[in-house]
């Protein structure tokens, strides 16, 4: 099953290195990580998404809080949250392509950020099952580059991660 | 008072004396050339010179494990690190408390491929609980003392302090903190009341009770509070090779060691019992075999461990209890006393019956013999001529499970072995550190010809120190567990176990200053041993080459991937 785990770790350096190294070193699977620092300097938050069945995942959150730099860890899942992620798209579009190019990226809510003659730059946030949904709409052959940053979630209402 | 100024070389020493080290094991080198000019002449501490940074860490080992002290290394950069990798690996995986401080090229030389630079703390990273790479002078004390922190609390690990030598050089005003706080650091120690009441509520009322002990009872200094538990409760107690000390083996309780060489009462009561307690251990593969056969019978589990990792990691346990061995045991015992139902012993009658009856398998019995001397019998000479009170350290394979199967541990911290990674080579270290920790105790090194190899080198160092080790050499001509195995499972295709070309161990030992002796009548084996461990030689380290059975095994065998009631006995065959 699909998890989105948060963690607040010391920002030091290696710290990351000890998140990743974790996941490879016990066969865990990572589907994306984002990590950036907090409005205290001295805080990282990370956002990791990964599957397996409970136990690994139970397995998964022990062994990050194992970890001496991680602060605390939230399992997103274990109640309401909302989760982003933001997609840059290159796409052609020259002359007969660009009303269409235009028209999907509405239907999605994308930004065209940026315009050269045979191309518009998308920016597109969403659910990754969004932005899974706008790749599919178009036509392959149109897609110039993509870059995903991965997903980002925070719990919603009172369900905070702080220290 | 003064506000002199101090090196960082001298910052580190000083810093290791503020936490009572007694022994730095180490080997100079470029990177930490500052460090050892501030040991010549502080003199704060005893440095051992050993021959080899591998060996460095294992003796740091061998002490903590003998001792329950936070043990000491000290390696250059580059190779000295990479050296001492297998030792923080063994140590790691043990959870033995420990700081290795290693020196690193000078900060401005990181990442330039320096003569002598790695990337130690990325190298060590996953075989370490912590590791930390010093960036300024300032940080060295408290680093120090984080290293002791992390090392020595909640489930106990290696950590490693890398020193870039131009910090060492550099001047700084010296503050020991007293204290040190980590917010994203803190082990709990005390077990949960209503969990450990549910524990005691399930073991009262069992007909079929199990305690399983490992290393965490030893680790964890509880064997006092297990003996009081157990006293009360008079269940049956086995143990993991790491646990063994940690109960008397001496009490009739004890079942013996169980796991894939257990003894077949213990493998048998584990399997079928009812409700077990698992104190301080952590389900291994060695110990339960296959988890699904384990699981075939249906049972109640509970698990006390400091580490809440370890708990329903391989098997999922109906009651955990996160805490420190020790306090968890000695509140299950106040609990116990408040309890208005206490158990009523009847009600195991049965269990205890057919557990004496497993017992009359005599699993570890073994025939003795008049031509070929029998790794066992010199193991169960050794006990004797001990009084069963030596510290007795192993390497790995054969002699190993020997030493762990007929020499009973009537107290923690005596018998030490590299049990989770299972490194060939840590006898002798270990025996040195638990000879310096003890300098009046009977230290035995119980290996084999093929492990004692992996670490020969440091005969030197116990002669230069004066360490009068007692090896025992179960001398085979083969790697008898590789050699095992590739008797049962590979159609007796013996490849490249056999060990051609030895060293006459006698000229060996001797060619460093020691006393070699080699036994190849069993007849003399005892006489051997008593010669060795004599007032004569008690300052002397002897080495006792035992030419033994090419052909012994170790039984019981729980074979791979099979579960605990699927042994192979020596009488099955």
């Amino acid at each position: 099953m699909r998890r989105i785990i948060s963690l607040l770790m010391e920002n030091e350096s290696g710290a990351l290195s000890r998140v990743s190294g974790l996941f490879s070193a016990r066969g865990y699977n990572i589907e994306s990580l984002t990590v950036a620092p907090t409005e205290d300097p001295s805080l990282s938050r990370m956002t990791i998404v990964t599957y397996g069945s409970d136990e690994v995942i139970e397995q998964i959150i022990k062994q990050l809080n194992k970890l001496i730099d991680v602060v605390k860890v939230l399992d997103l899942n274990g109640g309401k949250h909302i989760e982003r992620e933001l997609m840059l798209v290159k796409v052609k579009a020259s002359h007969q392509y660009r009303e269409e190019m235009k028209r999907i990226s509405d239907i999605f809510r994308g930004r065209i950020i940026d315009v050269s003659d045979n191309t518009f730059t998308v920016e597109i946030t969403g659910s990754s099952t969004k932005l899974d949904a706008y790749i599919e709409s178009l036509d392959k052959s149109a897609i110039v580059e993509t870059v995903r940053t991965g997903s980002s979630g925070i719990g919603r209402g009172d369900r905070i991660l702080k220290i | 008072m003064s506000t002199s100024k101090l090196t960082g070389a001298e910052i580190v020493i000083h810093s290791l004396h503020k936490e009572n080290t007694e022994f730095v094991f180490g080997y100079p080198g470029g990177a930490v050339l500052n460090i050892y000019d501030a040991i010549f002449r502080l003199k704060k501490f005893k440095h051992v010179l050993v021959r080899h940074e591998q060996a460095a860490v294992h003796a740091a080992d061998g002490y903590s494990r003998s001792t329950g002290k936070v043990g000491v290394a000290l390696v250059t950069s580059g190779p000295g690190a990479t050296n001492a990798v297998t030792g923080i690996a063994t140590a790691h995986m043990d959870s033995i408390p420990m700081v290795i401080i290693s020196g690193q090229v000078p900060t401005h030389a990181i990442g330039q491929d320096a003569f002598q630079e790695c990337d130690t703390v990325g190298i060590t990273r996953p075989c370490v609980k912590h590791n930390f790479l010093i960036k300024k002078i300032e940080d060295i004390a408290p680093t120090i003392k984080k290293a002791f922190h992390i090392a020595r609390t909640g489930r106990p690990g290696p950590v490693v302090v890398d020193i870039p030598k131009d910090i060492t050089a550099e001047e700084a005003e010296f503050i020991y903190p007293e204290n040190i706080e980590l917010r994203s650091y803190n082990p709990v120690e005390k077990g949960h009341q209503g969990q450990i009441t549910k524990a005691l509520e399930l073991l009262i009322h069992a007909k079929r009770p199990m305690v399983y002990t490992g290393g965490g009872v030893v680790l964890g200094d509880a064997s006092e509070s297990l003996k009081k538990l157990m006293k009360k409760l008079e269940f049956p107690v086995t143990s993991t090779l790491m646990g063994l000390g940690g109960f008397p083996a001496s009490e009739k309780q004890f079942l013996g060691m169980l796991g894939m060489h257990g003894t077949y009462e213990a493998n048998m009561a584990m399997q079928e019992c009812d409700v077990l307690i698992a104190v301080g251990s952590r389900f291994d593969d060695r110990v339960i075999g296959n988890p699904d056969h384990f699981l075939s019978k249906p049972r109640k589990i509970i698990h006390i461990d400091i580490d809440p990792a370890s708990i329903s990691k391989r098997v999922k346990i109906d009651v955990p209890i996160v805490g420190s061995v020790k306090s968890v045991l000695e509140d299950m015992l106040i609990i116990y006393e408040s309890l208005k139902t206490t158990h009523d012993k009847n009600n195991q009658k049965e269990w205890i019956i057919q557990i004496d009856s497993w017992r009359e398998k005599k699993s570890l019995d073994f025939q003795n013999s008049k031509e070929v001397i029998k790794p066992q019998y010199v193991v169960q000479e050794l006990y004797k001529v001990t009084n069963g009170d030596a510290f007795v350290t192993s390497d790995v394979g054969q002699h190993q499970m020997w030493a762990a199967q007929y020499y009973p541990f009537d107290k923690p911290r005596r018998w030490l072995n590299s049990g989770g990674l299972g490194t060939m080579g840590v006898g002798l270290p270990y025996a040195m550190g638990a000879q310096l920790a003890h300098p009046e105790a009977q230290v035995a090194c119980v290996t084999g010809e093929a492990s004692i190899q992996m670490c020969i080198q440091e005969l030197s160092t116990c002669k230069q120190f004066h360490l009068p080790i007692k090896i025992v050499n179960l001398n085979n001509r083969y790697m008898g567990m590789v050699r095992q195995w590739q008797e049962f499972f590979y159609g007796n295709r013996y490849a490249e176990s056999y060990m051609d070309a030895l060293p006459d161990f006698v000229k060996l030992a001797e060619s460093y200053g020691h006393i070699g002796m080699q036994i190849e009548n069993p007849s003399d084996v005892t006489s051997a041993l008593q010669e060795a461990f004599s007032k004569k030689n008690k300052e002397r380290l002897v080495f006792l080459d035992f030419l033994t059975d090419q052909t012994e095994n170790v039984y019981p065998m729980i074979p791979n991937g099979k579960g605990l009631s699927q042994m192979i006995l020596a009488e099955d065959l």
